[in-house]
Formats: structure tokens, C-alpha cells, sequence
């Protein structure tokens, strides 16, 4: 059963991002458009995530559709123990398009190739998060006017922080340099270094912090450093400050730089950043509605005038 | 006759297939990967047989089968250096040696405990991901594993 389901950034070539963030594009100069009248989405959050359920379900809202699910497996049949399998084909029969959430890597896969209906992947476990990935590419072409020849410095956890490993593999086709700022124990992993060398993308790694490193940035993405990644928390407590930015550090940084979070933040952007306008991740937050409006209209074979 | 006896560790076969050199402590998982246990014909299997390349060897004769290169190629994932011999007649007829699937289905356990493959009644699928590093990629969580370290299911 082949459809036109979204479930990895990685089987988006360069051109399909481009036409997918130029729709976007026109969704934030019109975010209602009733597209989407008479057709009903499912939902399906088996893992709670405000932040995603909300953009995605104001998409659909905006787009004029209906939207049925649930918003944690607590509340579907998963918890009685059906299979995947059963709940998408049984949602399959009522909605036009499935947007998951699942707390497997690969559910959303599994679910795309039995559902008669697309799957847009609202991120499964530690594997992908396309829309997040489209939204952070989407940002970064509003404030830069370019995904080209761009200095992007990713900092924080870059071990398991699958927002960073989703744009690392997305900028491949935009000649981007990486900087990678962690703690030893949160290094991005082998398998994306490997990455690199093989698409030829320059690299810079250091685990310091502070106004120089980030002198020559384009896109400062900062990461939260998870405690429950620790195993020891003495090493926690000792670098839990040292990958906060606070407005001092952006007094020497590249006029068009801006800030990105995939939020929620906690301690790791000083609050004095919110009124700098180099702050920018309320906007990139805002930027996902008009992304996932485009991805919705995309899967379901809808064109955006 | 006698040494004649002594080279003929086994019985020669009338019509199907020898898979030989297969690295004796690889025999049984090999034995699986071509479900011979569910089998009719005349299968004779041997176990640490004496070998020149590896020591010791095992090696497996099944009457009347011959094998489609997708049965074949499953076996390159714990014995990649096996040659298979197809006899019609008594004569050797072809020599094939097993290549490396593209694409693994049913066979292999994802290592990921997070992996949905691990979690639903499904089949497995990995793909080939580096030839030269012996890596495979799960087509569903998108982790990749060295073959030397898969788990069989």
C-alpha cells in the first residue's frame, strides 16, 4: 500500500523541502484557508505532547477539517492492549489522514505501510520528528533568506537530542558548517560524524561555551541538558550552567545571528535573551502551524495556491 | 577402496544440493535460516568434518531441493563464505557462492529494545547499510547494527 505518507526527513530530497517550505510560506501570509472542508484527521498521540498535538490540531482546525483521536494512549484501546496494527486500521476507517505520536522508534513507519490512509509522523520515540525538523528548517529560511553556506552551531545534548541529528541530516543538501558545543558525556555520536566526512560538511567540536565560540554563528540551536541522561549527576551539576547563554554572550555575535529552541526550555537560555531580537524561538515555535499545514495539505495531494 | 572410503566423509548424492564449508560452529544456524526441519526429503548433515580451509567444517546435503538465490543469499549473514554446490546426476553441475541480500526480511532481531519490531507482532526488515563495514540498517527505527553482533529470531 503505497501513499504519500511523511515519516522521516531523511526521504525528503532538497527540492521537495524547498517546495514544502515555499507552501508554508504562503500559509503564513493566510494561515485559514478551508482546504481541507468535509475531511476528518485522527490524532493519535499514544505518548502525550502538547506542544506538537496543538500545532498539528490548529493546522487541521485552520484548514477547516475535523479532527477525532486521542492525546494519551491511557485513553485509547492501546491501554487494554490492542496492537498498533488494530488501532490504525481501525482509525484508518474514519479519517482521511493519521498524524501519530508513538513512543516506538519506527511506529510510524509500521503505521504508514498498513494504514490505507497517509501518516504524517508527529515524532516516534528517539527516531523522527520530521514537522519539528520542516519547522526548524523553515526558521532558519525566514531569518536568514538562505539554507546555503550557513555557520550553524548546535549546542547542548547532542548525543540523544534527535532534533539536532533530523537538521544535521536535512542541511546536507545546503552545504552548511557544523559546530558542535557539548559535555563529553553528550557528543554527537560516531554515526553523524561519519555523516559529515561522507557528504563532505566541514565540522568544528569543543565542549566550551562562551562569546567567542559563538562569534561567527548564523543559527545558535540550543539543546536542554537532560538530567535524566546522567549516570553520574556529580558531572551533571558541573556542566548544567556552563551551556547557558545569556544575553552578555550575544554582545560580539553576527547581526543576522538568531537563537533556536526546540522548546520547552528550562535553565539553558537566560530569560534577559527573550527581549533581545536575536531571540527567536516564540516565532519558530509559531512557525510550525504553518508548516504542518503545508505537510498536511502535501500528504493528502491538496495544492496551496 | 580405502582411501577412497576415507575422503567420501559422506555419501554421494543423485540429485540436489551440498552447501559446504560451512564454519562448523555456524552449522545449526545455517541449518535453521533453510528451515531444513521441516523438510521430507533425505537431508544428511555433517558436523565437524575435517577441513584443509577451516579446521573443522560442517556441511549439509538435502536430496531433490534446490534453493532460489533469496533462500541462499540468507545464509551470507552467518556464513558469508559458503559455497554451494547443485548436483544433477552425481555431477556437480553449478557453483554459487552467497552474496549479501539488499534487503533482510523476518530473519534478523532489531538490537534496539525501543524498536517497534520488538513490540508488535510484525517481520523484521534491514537493509544492507555499508558492505565494506558489514552494517544493516532496520528499515523502521533506522538504527544500524554490524552484522557480526546480529541476533537471529
Amino acid at each position: 500500500m503505497k501513499n504519500k505518507s511523511l515519516v522521516s526527513i531523511n526521504d525528503l530530497s532538497r527540492e521537495k523541502i524547498l517546495s514544502l517550505l515555499e507552501t508554508a510560506g504562503k500559509f503564513e501570509e493566510n494561515p485559514n484557508r478551508r482546504l481541507l472542508e468535509g475531511k476528518v484527521i485522527g490524532s493519535l498521540f499514544f505518548e502525550p505532547s502538547t506542544r506538537t498535538r496543538l500545532s498539528f490540531e490548529t493546522a487541521a482546525n485552520r484548514l477547516g477539517a475535523r479532527v477525532i483521536g486521542f492525546s494519551d494512549a491511557a485513553t485509547s484501546s492501546a491501554s487494554k492492549g490492542e496492537t498498533l496494527k488494530d488501532t490504525i486500521m481501525m482509525v484508518s476507517n474514519y479519517a482521511d489522514l493519521i498524524v501519530m505520536r508513538h513512543h516506538l522508534e519506527g511506529a510510524a513507519r509500521y503505521a504508514s505501510e498498513i494504514s490505507p490512509c497517509p501518516v504524517i509522523n508527529a515524532g516516534d520515540g528517539a527516531n523522527q520528528h520530521p514537522s519539528q525538523t520542516m519547522l526548524d528548517l523553515y526558521s532558519i529560511l525566514k531569518t536568514q533568506g538562505t539554507l546555503e553556506n550557513l555557520h550553524i552551531h548546535l549546542v547542548g545534548d547532542l548525543k540523544y537530542g534527535r532534533t539536532v541529528h533530523s537538521l544535521l541530516f536535512a542541511m546536507r543538501h545546503f552545504n552548511p558548517t557544523f559546530h558542535f558545543i557539548s559535555p563529553e558525556e553528550l557528543h554527537m555520536p560516531e554515526e553523524y560524524r561519519v555523516f559529515c566526512r561522507k557528504n563532505n560538511i566541514p565540522f568544528t567540536e569543543t565542549t566550551e561555551f562562551n562569546e567567542s565560540i559563538i562569534a561567527n554563528a548564523d543559527i545558535l540551536y540550543m539543546t536542554r541538558v537532560q538530567r535524566e541522561r546522567f549516570s553520574d549527576l556529580m558531572e551533571y551539576e558541573k556542566v548544567k550552567n556552563c551551556y547557558r547563554l545569556t544575553n552578555a554572550m550575544l554582545a560580539g555575535s553576527k547581526p543576522n545571528l538568531r537563537i533556536l529552541h526546540p522548546l520547552p526550555r528550562i535553565n539553558e537560555i537566560a530569560y534577559d535573551v527573550d527581549d533581545n531580537p536575536k531571540a527567536y524561538y516564540f516565532q519558530q515555535a509559531q512557525n510550525g502551524l504553518y508548516v504542518r499545514e503545508a505537510l498536511i495539505c502535501d500528504v493528502l495531494g491538496i495544492e496551496v495556491e | 577402496m580405502n582411501t577412497n572410503k576415507e575422503a567420501l566423509q559422506v555419501s554421494a548424492l543423485c540429485n540436489g544440493t551440498v552447501i559446504d564449508h560451512i564454519p562448523a560452529d555456524k552449522l545449526f544456524e545455517v541449518v535453521n535460516i533453510l528451515d531444513i526441519p521441516s523438510m521430507t526429503t533425505n537431508v544428511t548433515i555433517g558436523y565437524n568434518l575435517k577441513s584443509r580451509k577451516l579446521g573443522t567444517k560442517g556441511l549439509i546435503k538435502v536430496a531433490d531441493k534446490f534453493f532460489t538465490d533469496e533462500e541462499v543469499n540468507r545464509i551470507s549473514l552467518v556464513a558469508p563464505n559458503v559455497v554451494l554446490n547443485t548436483i544433477r546426476d552425481y555431477q556437480v553441475v553449478e557453483k554459487r557462492e552467497v552474496k549479501m541480500p539488499e534487503k533482510i526480511t523476518g530473519i534478523v532481531k532489531c538490537p534496539n529494545p525501543k524498536c517497534v519490531t520488538n513490540n508488535e507482532p510484525m517481520t523484521t526488515i534491514f537493509e544492507v547499510a555499508s558492505k565494506e563495514n558489514g552494517t544493516i540498517k532496520c528499515h523502521y527505527c533506522e538504527k544500524e547494527t554490524s552484522i557480526e553482533k546480529i541476533t537471529l529470531l
